[in-house]
């Protein structure tokens, strides 16, 4: 076994090792990545049915509601941004810090009949928390001008338009 | 007082870095013997300060001292006394002051442990520890001061995140954190290197124990975080793929690779530049992974700093300390001659197709962490990579290692043939395929099936090199055994190592066939699952607590185990008297972390190896007088 033969070996173990990740990360990438959907985005172009995303937005006041299914605890609630609203099912315990008001994210696929059943809900940390992609969504929409100071508090939000709120 | 006590001892701390980083280096590139033998005393001064710093931050919470901002918004005084204390790394700027202390304990170590050392190399190490020091103490001095003060003070503070207050997550930072500082010394071993120009089998002896102590207290590190994450997030999950784990993986996997890698440099001086790399590499995921974490940069659900504006800071130190060293070894890596032919087919041939795989994962999950990261950035797209990309990446690439690991060891070095190291492992092969068969048929699932198979073959094939060693059955019983108490501790330490490995194999898999069932529940009525009969609200104890100070609750998953599998229960809310219930039955899910536990006690025997401790002298050094 020569040097030269050896580095050739050594580069070949390489290729094959860097080729065989690159092309399994290519070809997960292509199945496996979620988008972030806000609500307006839903009402311009929805997602196709199946393909799972995840949807952020504020949990609409007073449009919770807990049910039961086969034994099974449910929640019906409407997510908005100011500009688009979402009806939103799901099957299991609401996170401990889901409330009124605030944001949320849900991950999840559209149904034909224009729902979003969400397999996962994450609410996060604290009252005053906003997730990054809602926040985002929420400049988006207008409701909320970064230089005008800290957004409004999220309770106060709804699925009112603003020019509407304040006339 | 003692805050500007700590502030000050602070300022002191960033003084001696900086002069540990620049005396040695100097005093070494000047051949001067007298700034030489300066370095250690710098290091442990910096220590010392540093020490103090922390003290007076872990006296100012647990006297309530409210006048400190760190301790207004993290601590209170109804918190109980072991939070106050854990709490004071519970937070960003604490965070970052014991990340220093443990870089600067590194130090001290070198200066304690490292006495035979060459007094050249020692200066080096030590020096290029200060420099690194001195960069993120700069930080901790200018842009997370623990010691800021405020006026007026607050009458109590506020309370520090419930989720956090908990025995598993109250030992986990300083556990991780010394795992990740850790591979600041094979940094530095690296650097040096690159500067003497001079990688040899000595240098190989010498990373080695340092990157085995590390790197056995990030697997003690990643364990405890998944454990907290299994117990008090309460989803019924181990790992979520979240940044803030996969910046903990990253290392791990390059730090496994170098572990490995170091072994041929120190008995087969081969592969020393890559050894260079990976040591540069290996800190490099370190840094990045808990400052771009702590700076909120890749955002997620366990990190609890979100300021941008210290993000330019971090991004700048780590742009020297990682730009700068891979520029280093661009210009001087040529220097480093190689030596020691081998085969592909040999011992150093697995350990490279070890390096070449786990770099692979290591390039995976690395491109989907930081994918939505980029795609925001260039496209402005809005995504995240879930569980799915991970899981369908890193499997394929995961099992090629789990078959070679088992071989690997059996091989001779140089050259080998695979035939007869495969005809020594024929009954590790045998009960990987009674294990798999059976697994196969009781399950009726493929993929678990084969972990089962993987992990059996692991764990049975991981004493092939002892009972090897002992001539096990080939020789009576009793010299077998009195051979198998002379066999060195590293052989055991590995074999044990890699045992542990298929054991969190085993509780991966067992939890891959975890069932789960949501329930709403009156008192005293039964669900049944798994062949168990749950009686809500009458055994267990999964529980809701509310913490008045921040007014949220917290939910802890009740836990019940014997061992081989997990009941779990999740309290939700109670609704019309009834209670919400989530039910999980996990099979062997105490063996993920177990395994893990396993791995990190292999590691520390092979480091208390004689021919591998720390500060041992060798052999050699005392037959030449230096």
């Amino acid at each position: 076994m020569t040097r030269k033969r050896r580095r050739l070996w050594l580069l070949v173990a390489c290729g094959v090792g860097l080729g065989s990740a690159t092309a399994l990360a290519l070809s997960a990438f292509r199945d496996n990545l979620v988008f972030f959907v806000a609500p307006s985005e839903i009402a311009e172009k929805a997602p196709a049915a199946g393909r799972t995303f995840r949807l952020g937005g504020l949990v609409e006041q007073g449009s919770v509601h807990r049910g039961k299914e086969a034994g099974q605890p449910t929640a019906e609630f409407r997510v908005t941004d100011g500009k688009g609203t979402v009806e939103v099912t799901y099957i299991g315990i609401l996170p401990d810090l889901f409330r009124e008001g605030q944001g949320v994210v849900a991950l999840g696929t559209m149904r034909p009949d224009g729902t979003f059943r969400a397999s996962e809900v994450l609410a996060k940390h604290d009252e005053t928390y906003m997730p990054k992609d809602v926040e985002e969504a929420l400049k988006k929409t207008g409701h909320w001008n970064p230089n005008a100071g800290p957004p409004p508090p999220a309770s106060t939000w709804n699925a009112l338009d603003p020019r509407q709120k304040k006339g | 007082m003692i805050p500007e006590l700590g502030h000050f001892a602070l300022a002191l701390a960033v003084a001696l870095a900086t002069a540990q980083a620049v005396i040695p280096l100097w005093g070494a590139r000047a051949r001067d013997p007298r700034l030489i033998a300066a370095a250690p005393a710098l290091a442990l001064g910096q220590l010392i300060a540093l020490a103090a710093s922390y003290a007076a931050l872990v006296w100012c919470a647990v006297t309530d001292d409210f006048t400190v901002l760190n301790i207004v918004d993290n601590s209170n005084s109804l918190k109980p006394l072991i939070y106050k204390i854990t709490g004071t790394w519970g937070n960003h700027e604490g965070s970052i002051l014991l990340w220093c202390l443990i870089l600067a304990l590194c130090g001290g170590a070198v200066a304690t442990f490292g006495r035979n050392l060459p007094s050249a190399l020692r200066a080096r190490v030590i020096g290029v520890l200060g420099f690194v020091s001195a960069g993120f103490l700069m930080f901790a001095l200018t842009e997370s001061n623990p010691f800021l003060r405020v006026w007026p003070p607050p009458l109590d503070g506020q309370d520090m995140n419930p989720l956090l207050q908990d025995p598993g997550l109250a030992i986990h930072p300083p556990v991780l954190y010394a795992g990740y500082v850790g591979f600041a010394i094979p940094f530095a071993f690296a650097i040096a290197a690159l500067l003497e120009g001079r990688v040899d089998a000595a240098w190989g002896r010498w990373v080695r124990p340092w990157t085995l102590a590390s790197w056995c207290m990030l697997t003690g590190g990643i364990a405890l975080g998944s454990w907290w994450a299994y117990y008090e997030l309460g989803w019924g999950g181990y790992w979520f793929w979240d940044p803030v784990e996969n910046a903990s993986l990253l290392p791990w996997l390059t730090g496994t690779a170098l572990l490995h890698s170091a072994i041929v440099v120190e008995k087969r001086e081969a592969l020393k530049t890559w050894t260079i790399l990976l040591a540069i590499g290996t800190f490099s995921l370190s840094l990045s992974g808990t400052f771009l974490v702590r700076s909120g940069i890749l955002n997620s659900v366990h990190s609890f700093a979100n300021d941008p504006a210290r993000g330019v800071f971090i991004l700048g130190l780590l742009a020297i300390v990682i730009g700068g060293s891979l520029v280093l070894f661009a210009w001087r890596a040529p220097v480093l001659a190689p030596s020691g032919l081998f085969a592909p087919i040999s011992r150093e041939g697995a350990l490279v197709l070890n390096n070449i795989l786990l770099c692979s994962i290591a390039a995976v999950v690395l491109t989907g962490t930081t994918y939505p990261l980029f795609a925001d950035l260039l496209f402005g797209v809005k995504i995240s990579v879930g569980p799915p990309y991970f899981q369908s990446t890193v499997l394929p690439l995961a099992a090629p290692v789990f078959a070679a690991m088992t071989v690997a060891p059996l091989l001779p070095w140089k050259r080998a043939r695979l035939g007869p190291a495969l005809i020594r492992l024929w009954w590790a092969m045998v009960a990987a395929a009674v294990v798999g068969v059976v697994a196969a048929l009781g399950l009726r699932r493929g993929l678990p099936a084969l972990a089962f198979a993987a992990s059996a073959w692991l764990i049975v094939g991981a004493f092939a090199e002892l009972v090897e060693r002992t001539r096990l059955f080939r020789v009576s019983l009793r010299t077998s055994f009195s051979r198998l108490a002379g066999q060195p501790l590293a052989v055991w330490g590995s074999s044990i190592a890699h045992a542990g490995m298929g054991v969190t194999i085993a509780g991966i898999a067992g939890m891959s066939l975890a069932i789960s069932t949501i329930v709403a529940v009156k008192p005293g009525t039964t669900v049944p699952l798994a062949g168990y009969e749950f009686k809500p609200l009458m055994t267990m104890h999964p529980s809701r607590r509310a913490f008045t100070t921040q007014r949220t609750t917290v939910t802890d998953a009740a836990i019940h185990t014997n061992g081989f599998a997990d009941i779990y229960t999740v309290l939700g809310e109670e609704h019309d008297g009834e209670a919400v219930l989530r039910l999980h039955y996990n099979p062997l899910a105490p063996w993920i972390w177990f395994g893990a536990l396993v791995m990190a006690v292999g590691g520390g025997l092979s480091l208390a190896d004689r021919r591998l401790r720390v500060g041992a002298p060798a052999k050699r050094s005392l037959a030449v007088p230096a």
